[in-house]
């Protein structure tokens, strides 16, 4: 049995036929092959699948496709605007915020919406927005300068 | 690849459809889902049907009432967290909610979910219990209340019957309460090893009125440590006091051992973290902030 779910990704609206029981993330990746979002540890611990769901971040690995009907979705695909990077993604470039990159996507979405809150966060509280997601190689510092990095050259054209 | 089974899923349009959706056999709610749905990967839940509420905004309000602090089912972790009148009357709600999961994961859960999960380790559960709060249940026949003290009747099992949603929680406010929250967790966001909830509302006299004592993740029946708050009562609120019915917590909850630890280990954890929930909520209570409280009223 299967449900029609419209949602809007990115500013670009999609429709799908699928089951209820389908998993946002792979609605993402499988559905409509936006695989800048990664499946991770499918527990809601790692946090490499964020994406926001109507402008708040959610690990896409623990709602339903469903539950997304209507609603509006931006992933890491949308960071960018016009061919430029945002600040974020120029911070993870300049400081070397990422190695192997699988928890870079769910990192830069979770930063960009701290910045979009609080747009001159200390590390502390950088390190508090990132704490439900995990890093396997860089033992975080990187991506806290990263983070800090796109708060100093937010509004620039970099 | 864990995915949950084969479900049905249909979005409530307004509260009074939600119960009859609920009404059906194995239709369970769906708000924040940050616990149903790991479970419903795990077939540790296999309803047949998710009705789901987060459209019902209508629940998701916190505010002053009759002399009551009202929070609605749907509220997220995160606008408990958040909120100034939450933090003003029970800083309990924010010592718990700061170490509730983690930033995201909070936007999402909210506080009738997590009571309805019902998790022995879960801290709303005993921050609730602490602070005396009554559970409103709708129904098709209309709302009952239930001492939140009464809601759980076990691990993950509640109250709240087929054709029922819990809709708001009710936390009286008296003046001269302070209140407090204590939690050991081996890593940020993970359940607590154990943790204790204090709530203590002082007399004229700077004796103890009223003590709630809630524990989290140690098998205390209810949440509660119904013990060392009768031991409490009519004490003065000093080292002795706290340190003696941290003891006592300690002695009647019924810790497990697991990968969290050991039973002793989880029964040294309540005595030291009844005794300083105990201590911040006497604090809270005659400090500034309560202070600042009284003269507002008084004004």
């Amino acid at each position: 049995m299967t449900m029609r779910v419209a949602v809007t990704v990115n500013g670009t609206d999609y429709t799908r036929d699928v089951e209820p029981r389908l998993l946002l993330i792979h609605f993402l990746r499988d559905e409509l092959g936006l695989t800048g979002s990664h499946w991770g540890c499918d527990t809601s611990n790692c946090g490499s699948c964020v994406v926001w769901l109507d402008a708040r971040p959610v690990k896409a690995c623990t709602v339903l496709a469903a539950m997304a009907d209507g609603r509006i979705v931006r992933t890491v695909e949308g960071l960018e605007r016009d061919g430029q990077l945002d600040p974020v993604q120029q911070g993870f470039v300049e400081c070397h915020g990422l190695q192997c990159g699988f928890c870079t996507p769910g990192m830069m979405m979770t930063a960009r919406w701290l910045l979009d809150r609080n747009p001159d966060p200390d590390e502390a509280e950088i390190r508090e927005a990132i704490s439900g997601q995990i890093c396997r190689c860089t033992g975080y510092e990187n991506i806290v300068r990263s983070v800090r990095w796109a708060a100093e050259h937010s509004g620039e054209t970099i | 690849m864990q995915v949950p089974s084969h479900v049905e899923y249909e979005r409530a349009t307004s509260v009074d459809h939600a119960l009859v959706l609920l009404s059906r056999p194995d239709a369970r709610v769906l708000a924040g889902g940050h616990s149903l749905i790991p479970m419903m990967k795990l077939r540790l839940a296999q309803p047949e049907m998710l009705v789901d509420i987060n459209g019902l905004t209508e629940l998701s309000y916190i505010r002053l009432d009759g002399g009551q602090l009202r929070i609605g089912a749907l509220a997220r972790h995160a606008d408990l967290l958040d909120s100034p009148l939450a933090g003003q009357h029970f800083p309990i709600f924010h010592d718990a909610e700061r170490v509730v999961a983690d930033p995201i994961v909070r936007l999402w859960g909210t506080v009738g979910g997590s009571l309805c999960q019902a998790d022995p380790s879960e801290d709303l559960s005993a921050a609730f219990a602490a602070t005396h709060a009554t559970a409103v249940i709708h129904g098709a026949d209309g709302d009952r209340e239930v001492p939140v003290r009464e809601f759980h009747l076990g691990p993950y099992e509640t109250v709240v019957g087929r054709g029922e949603l819990l809709a708001e929680v009710r936390v009286p406010v008296q003046p001269g309460t302070g209140s407090a929250y204590e939690k050991v967790a081996r890593r940020v966001g993970d359940w607590s090893v154990a943790a204790a909830g204090a709530v203590l509302r002082l007399d004229s006299k700077n004796g103890i009125a009223q003590a709630g004592i809630g524990l989290t993740a140690v098998g205390a029946e209810h949440f509660v440590a119904a013990e060392a708050e009768e031991y409490l009562r009519g004490r003065p609120p000093d080292e002795e006091s706290f340190t003696e019915a941290g003891a006592i917590a300690a002695v009647h909850c019924h810790p497990v051992a697991d990968q969290r630890g050991p039973e002793d280990y989880k029964r040294h954890l309540v005595a030291e973290l009844t005794t300083r929930a105990l201590r911040r909520a006497a604090a809270r209570a005659t400090g500034p902030a309560a202070a600042g409280a009284k003269r507002r009223k008084a004004a």
